[in-house]
């Protein structure tokens, strides 16, 4: 059997790499036309993972680097499928998260927004998906935060979220962010998506029905990776 | 009218941000907070084959080198086998190979390297053989979706790789190709625009 390529990656539907108005994209942005390639071994694998990988705490944001206590902070549940293009689940793929705490701070060396440290929070965490592609994480919703860009920039409460599918020509590093919040119109790097129904697959609706009564809040979110060509009549494949 | 498609649309990709540390690599970022941290064993002690460090700076377009880079590194083991199930070969891969790692920048000097072992000649499209090559990500503040690019070795047999013939101008083929430094060890920057501009690959 010939091992199936992936639809092509829409490019007019991901963002471009020169965004101007994400200054730092100015000059890190390649100027050349990509090489577009027909999926060869190398793209259509990728790296594996399992459960002895991570630990069963990895995905608990509120207990994985408590100290002295929880962390402060709106309690929420983050759930969701990872999905292909086709709709199947994605199973037993590796999902990893990071975020600001709930005033916005990072615990990164780097990061020195004037909000406290949180010492009961680390801010990341890790799951494999389940054999229907479903995923979830219990956290603290991240605050705002202002960034260096115009000089009254701030980045809308997100999530990074890091996935990995079946094949390296999936991997896809992206931000969830929350219903309601007013700064997703005014990011700069979430205007940085051509489409504004791709925008709004990125924003996550509040689930009361997955929230925990008298516990915590919750918001769903469903990741989509590329999908996979069938292959019907094809006994040759042209080309190189 | 016609009948809707159904199809989904692939999630829109973001910045993976300055702290991506924080999620991929926590440790860096300054805290230790998992058991094991992934992507630090591309190639585990008992995988056969030549031990080789990688080493090299990303490039921004005014030449400064990015500092806050994160790589991930995709790779067959010494006999051109990846340890994946689309891989006919894949049960004969090498013991404790894992093919995929994490390289970030020291904060100060932006130099990012990774230890694994020599990739062998993989089966490409059509039976055609690749050379040996390390599959490369690269994502960073700046960088709206993550760039695909190849590593391919100075002193291999490079000349009949399919994808690298596909470049059409010929001296950008270089960009694609690490230089041996020492007995083991190899240097592949990556120019993310302007003199030397790297070929990055839409996969």
């Amino acid at each position: 059997m010939k091992p199936a390529e992936f639809y092509q990656r829409d490019r007019l539907w991901q963002p471009p790499a020169l965004t101007p108005d994400y200054k730092t994209s100015v000059a890190r942005s390649p100027r050349f036309a990509m090489l577009s390639l027909q999926g060869s071994m190398s793209e259509i694998t990728g790296p594996t993972f399992g459960h002895s990988d991570i630990d069963a705490i990895d995905n608990d944001l509120i207990k994985n680097y408590a100290k002295t206590g929880d962390p402060v902070g709106e309690r929420i549940i983050v759930h969701g499928r990872v999905l292909d293009e086709n709709g199947s689940g994605v199973p037993n793929t590796l999902v990893e998260i990071w975020q600001a705490n709930a005033g916005g701070r990072y615990r990164h060396k780097k990061d020195s927004y004037l909000a406290p440290i949180d010492p009961n929070f680390g801010g990341c965490g890790r799951t494999i998906t389940d054999d229907q592609g479903y995923y979830y994480f219990r956290t603290v919703k991240p605050g705002a935060y202002p960034w260096r860009n115009w000089v009254n920039n701030w980045r809308p409460a997100h999530i990074h979220v890091s996935v990995f599918g079946t094949a390296f020509a999936q991997r896809l590093i992206t931000q969830m962010y929350f219903e309601g919040d007013p700064l997703i119109a005014k990011c700069p790097i979430v205007q940085t998506i051509p489409d504004q129904r791709a925008i709004d697959q990125l924003i996550a609706p509040l689930d009361l029905n997955a929230a925990v009564p008298l516990d915590c809040l919750a918001y769903k979110f469903d990741i989509v990776l590329r999908g996979r060509r069938s292959t019907l009549f094809e006994n040759r494949l042209e080309g190189n | 009218m016609v009948q809707p498609l159904n199809y989904l649309k692939e999630s829109a990709s973001q910045t993976a941000g300055p702290y991506v540390h924080i999620g991929l690599a926590p440790g860096a970022a300054g805290f230790n907070i998992f058991e094991r941290e992934l992507g630090w064993d591309i190639a585990g002690p008992d995988a056969r084959g030549t031990r080789i460090r990688v080493e090299g700076v990303v490039y921004d377009g005014t030449g400064a080198p990015v500092k806050d880079v994160l790589i991930e590194a995709w790779q067959a083991d010494a006999n051109g086998i990846y340890p994946h199930v689309e891989d006919p070969r894949h049960a004969d891969c090498a013991t404790g190979f894992r093919g995929w790692g994490r390289a970030i920048t020291d904060f100060d000097t932006g130099v990012w390297g990774f230890d694994t072992i020599k990739p062998g000649v993989v089966q490409g499209r059509n039976g055609r053989p690749m050379a040996p090559h390390i599959n490369l990500w690269i994502v960073a503040r700046g960088i709206n979706i993550g760039l695909n690019t190849r590593m391919y070795f100075d002193d291999e047999e490079n000349a009949a790789d399919p994808v690298l013939n596909l470049v059409e101008q010929v001296h950008r083929r270089d960009t694609l190709i690490a230089h041996k430094t020492g007995p083991n060890t190899y240097r592949f920057d990556i120019r993310l625009q302007g003199d030397g501009e790297t070929v990055f690959m839409d996969i």
